[in-house]
């Protein structure tokens, strides 16, 4: 961890706030019919409304407003009863009708919260402000076609006309790690809330930072250097990188001019990952006046005391609450819990119906953190179309308890399950793997006993780690015997000789 | 009988009854606008193989008995601000000068959808900005009464036809006077709805806040039919309103009996026509013969209208228009080697020099004109001294709505302080022309309905307008003075001095 980090040993304080856009998950743009789904062949979810014909006119899609509504509410925002649309005027050529509409003076939503907790304790607890959540379309997408050599830029409308919820935090940050820390806790929110898939790579989430130091001064008065925009992170990981980057620039650079906020515009730099600095970006768009005024072809829109309830009670238990409710219910380890809630929504309620069949949460919570978590990686895949259920899990591991057999031959079972999701009861079949009674296991041992009187002597020695030795034999008589009850019986037969 | 003997409703009950078919009729009024339209200019496009196809159409399904829409047959000319997915849409622009929608206004539609035949479109000012014609990029508009005259603006082009009998009805839409004052001067009748009573989805937009559709025809009643039709609510248009649309045509008997009518005494001050003063006098006392009263009334705040006017549509027309910008429609600056050849890729330079140069290109002087006004008042710094400060303004205005409408039921008065003046009278001076907005600009900064009228000529045989506002949906009340005023006079009878129709109405006698 980079020294500077530390407020302890720093001679300064990292205070970054973020403005994070979220495209909702709906099935249509905003203010028309046209379809959001991602990666559709150019122009071809577009209509007069997102292309901005002449003549054509928005109609809000309440379903967006509702479902933004839902994100705010769950960031603790005070929700207006009375909210208005307005137009932010700017000229580009993948913003159609020369204007974007979005919400200035009247957000629907302000006054929010969010808290990260880190349950390592790498950091205190922080509880960071939501300014306003606001809603707005997007605009389309600017291809630039750097391989012909001649600067064309093709215009894609799908994504025009797409809602996007933004999201304003109150320089409340004080680290890098923070920050990324606060936007994995929110970005589990909003998929908790099925709010938006927040897929960063399909840009259904983008993150801008805001960033400065403040450094105490020997007279006691508190420096504090030029606000910094920081724009093109496409990974929460560039967001910690390129906050790490601009923390140290902005002391070298305070080192050496002493430059403090105020005195210079606020500017924007581009996050370049691969060279991993940040770099200034023309100072021309900070300068933009996008003269917003009341968006004339849209009525305010109101929210009533009962909508809201009926969407409070629609959204279920947030991620916060979840981590102490299946830590108490279930009695696993904050830690445990937080592992698990961090996996999304769908994740939990597996392993919650696992945990009920069995009725034993740590033995649960293990399975999936293990076995589970391993397989879905390897896989690429998601628990929703794991092809193991819980109820084949539960009865897998309920075996293993029984003793029927042990834990690796439980996991050659489970590889075995995963193969066009049959069951425990179908694999063991397959595999012959049948129950060994007691008799049969007594047997077998007296067999290997009396065939490998070295092991009985080192064991008669005193080395009992030396009943290893028998498993491999055991198995070869029966491969479905139970190592660890050969290992316990033959140790017992020895010392009855005796 | 020629084309010009027959209201609209004439029209459609000889067609419902066949006393006349929709082919004899589109094609009477079709010869009557190849005959006028070289020395009017009141069409920029005119349909006739459609209009022709559609009303054999018509006459098809009447001969089998099919059902008819309420306007079967009836040729209507349709303003070009509204989209028509068969038609060019230019807006009077060299910006959309080959711009075809995919798509119907919903006003079109249900034109479409009640069987009217649309014969073309019609000239306006660019955008609908202007109050004469002369800001159209294809040419004035002129006035069939003295064709040496302006017609009125912005909907000069829907006036003039209905005027010199072109077409029966017709389709204007209505900013800042943009019905009313051509009606006036091309002494017709025209119809400013309550704001949101008619969808404005496919009304190229010019100030959204304060645009509407409505009627232009030769009477009131005529005007009553045509509303029934374009009418209620669209749940496209988020500002249409959800409300019933009443009966217009059967609602005009009721005598006006005991009907108070306001007069705001400032009206008449230095700057009014003598001679429209007098025609609008007289009105009065046509309305008082016929059971109404009259009440001087105080609208404190219309002195400030034009000045509101012209920031709040400006304001909203330099974002309404910001989509003209070359990029994805519409006129686009011919390529040119400005570009170094170099590669230009990430450069902003080609691509505001393509803004601008389309840009000021495509639009005409006025259009920029308000683009420019609009752009600085909305900008940082001088929002709230103009924008902002104008809000005010229309709010109060309104509010002077509200009281005046407890005192009396209509307020009455001048569509404009002069007859049609004459073609580049004005042109040089605009804030003249911004004037011969004065008395309609308030009804739309209130969001009510106003209506204008023939109620006299000038000496030298020019039509005198005559306005009436209402409070907001009280179009019945509206329509049915101005009805009951045509009942008792016949100025709205008259008609200019025109070649008489080559094509005439094998119709024996009108209908009633």
């Amino acid at each position: 961890m980079p020294q500077f980090i530390s407020a302890a040993q720093s001679p300064f304080t990292t205070i970054v706030g973020l403005e994070v856009h979220v495209q909702l998950q709906t099935q249509t743009k905003l203010f028309c019919s046209c379809s959001t789904r991602f990666g559709a062949a150019p122009n071809t979810q577009v209509c007069p409304v997102c292309i901005g014909l002449p003549g054509s006119l928005p109609v809000m899609n309440r379903q967006a407003f509702l479902l933004a509504v839902k994100a705010a509410l769950a960031l603790d925002c005070t929700i207006a009863p009375f909210t208005k649309w307005d137009r932010k005027n700017y000229f580009y050529p993948d913003l159609p009708k020369g204007y974007q509409i979005s919400q200035f003076d009247l957000p629907f939503s302000s006054n929010g919260t969010l808290e990260v907790v880190d349950p390592k304790g790498a950091f205190a607890p922080r509880r960071v402000g939501i300014v306003r959540v606001h809603l707005e379309e997007d605009a389309g997408k600017s291809l630039h076609d750097e391989t012909a050599g001649t600067g064309d830029t093709r215009i894609d409308l799908n994504r025009a006309g797409t809602p996007l919820c933004e999201i304003v935090t109150q320089p409340d940050l004080r680290s890098p790690q923070e920050a990324r820390a606060w936007l994995n806790e929110l970005k589990l929110l909003l998929e908790y809330l099925s709010v938006s898939d927040c897929n960063m790579q399909e840009g259904s989430l983008r993150v801008d930072a805001n960033v400065n130091l403040h450094i105490p001064q020997p007279d006691g008065r508190m420096a504090k250097t030029p606000i910094v925009e920081i724009k093109n992170m496409n990974s929460f990981r560039s967001v910690e990188r390129a906050l790490i980057y601009e923390t140290k620039r902005q002391w070298g650079e305070w080192q050496e001019t002493h430059a403090e906020m105020g005195k210079t515009p606020k500017q924007t730099r581009g996050w370049d990952d691969p060279a991993g600095v940040t770099r200034a970006q023309r100072h021309k768009e900070e300068s933009s006046d996008y003269r917003y005024f009341p968006e004339p072809d849209l009525v305010p829109v109101t929210v009533s005391f009962e909508q809201l309830a009926d969407l409070r009670a629609s959204m279920g238990e947030p991620p916060v609450a979840l981590r102490k409710s299946l830590e108490k219910r279930l009695s696993i380890s904050a830690y445990d819990a937080d592992v698990l809630v961090n996996q999304g929504r769908a994740f939990v309620d597996y392993f919650e119906e696992l945990a009920s069949i069995l009725g034993v949460g740590k033995l649960a919570s293990n399975w999936m953190q293990q076995d589970v978590m391993r397989t879905l990686k390897e896989r690429g895949d998601t628990i929703t179309s794991f092809p193991i259920r819980p109820a084949g899990l539960a009865n897998l591991i309920s075996r293993v308890t029984a003793g029927d057999f042990d834990t690796s031959r439980a996991r050659e079972i489970f590889a075995e399950m995963l193969v066009g999701g049959r069951s425990a009861a179908d694999v063991i079949a397959t595999l012959g793997i049948a129950f060994v009674g007691d008799d049969e296991l007594i047997s077998v041992c007296r067999e290997i006993i009396a065939a490998n009187p070295k092991i009985v002597a080192d064991i008669q020695g005193g080395k009992e780690q030396a009943a290893a030795g028998f498993i491999g034999h055991a198995k070869k008589k029966n491969p479905n015997i139970n190592p660890s009850k050969v290992r316990a019986m033959c140790i017992e037969l020895i010392r009855a000789i005796q | 009988m020629q084309p010009a003997d027959l209201s609209a409703i004439d029209i459609v009950t000889a067609i419902r009854q066949g006393d006349l078919t929709a082919l004899q009729c589109t094609e009477a009024f079709l010869n009557r606008i190849e005959q006028l339209n070289g020395s009017i200019n009141a069409f920029l496009n005119i349909d006739r193989d459609g209009a022709m196809a559609t009303a054999t159409a018509i006459d098809a399904r009447r001969r089998a008995g099919q059902p008819l829409g309420p306007l079967a047959g009836l040729p209507v000319a349709v303003k070009d601000a509204l989209c028509t997915a068969d038609l060019p849409t230019t807006c009077a622009s060299k910006m959309l000068a080959l711009f075809q929608p995919p798509y119907d206004a919903h006003v079109v539609s249900r034109l479409r959808q009640a069987d009217a035949v649309i014969v073309g479109k019609t000239n306006m000012d660019e955008f609908a900005m202007g109050g004469s014609n002369e800001n159209s990029a294809f040419g004035p508009v002129h006035n069939p009464w003295d064709l040496s005259r302006a017609p009125g603006g912005s909907s000069g082009g829907s006036a003039a036809c209905v005027a010199a009998d072109m077409a029966p009805v017709a389709i204007g839409s209505d900013t800042g006077g943009s019905i009313r004052q051509p009606a006036g001067l091309c002494g017709i009748t025209g119809l400013k709805p309550t704001y949101g009573r008619v969808s404005r989805r496919g009304l190229i937009a010019f100030a959204s806040s304060l645009d509407q559709v409505g009627p232009m025809a030769r009477s009131a009643a005529d005007c009553a039919l045509l509303l029934e039709t374009i009418a209620g609510h669209d749940p496209g248009d988020s500002t249409s309103l959800a409300v019933d649309v009443p009966r217009y045509t059967e609602l005009l008997e009721q005598p006006l009996t005991g009907v108070r009518i306001g007069r705001v005494p400032e009206h008449f001050a230095a700057g009014l026509d003598p001679e429209v003063a007098k025609g609008v006098e007289e009105a009065f006392a046509v309305f008082k013969a016929a059971g109404a009263t009259v009440h001087d009334i105080q609208m404190p705040h219309a002195k400030y209208g034009v000045p509101t006017y012209y920031l709040v549509a400006p304001c909203e027309a330099s974002s309404n228009l910001a989509r003209y910008d070359g990029v994805h429609y519409g006129h686009r600056c011919a390529e040119q080697s400005q570009r170094t050849g170099t590669k230009t890729s990430g450069s902003e330079l080609p691509l505001v020099e393509m803004y601008c140069r389309s840009r000021g290109e495509g639009f005409g002087p006025e259009v920029k004109r308000r683009i420019m006004l609009g752009t600085y008042a909305l900008s940082s710094g001088y929002y709230d001294a103009y924008y902002a400060k104008a809000l005010k303004v229309r709010r109060l205005i309104r509010q002077d709505y509200l009281d005046a409408f407890q005192k009396v039921d209509l307020i009455g008065g001048p569509v404009s302080a002069t007859a049609a003046f004459t073609l580049g009278e004005k042109t040089g001076d605009p804030l003249a022309m911004y004037l011969v907005d004065l008395y309609t600009v308030c009804t739309n900064l209130a969001g009510v309905g106003g209506i204008s009228f023939p109620c006299g000529f000038t000496k030298s045989g020019l039509p005198i307008g005559f306005q009436l506002q209402s409070p907001a949906l009280a179009e019945p009340l509206l329509l049915r003075a101005s009805d009951r005023f045509q009942r008792l006079t016949d100025w709205h009878r008259r008609r200019p001095s025109l070649p008489a129709s080559a094509t005439s109405l094998p119709v024996a006698r009108a209908p009633h």
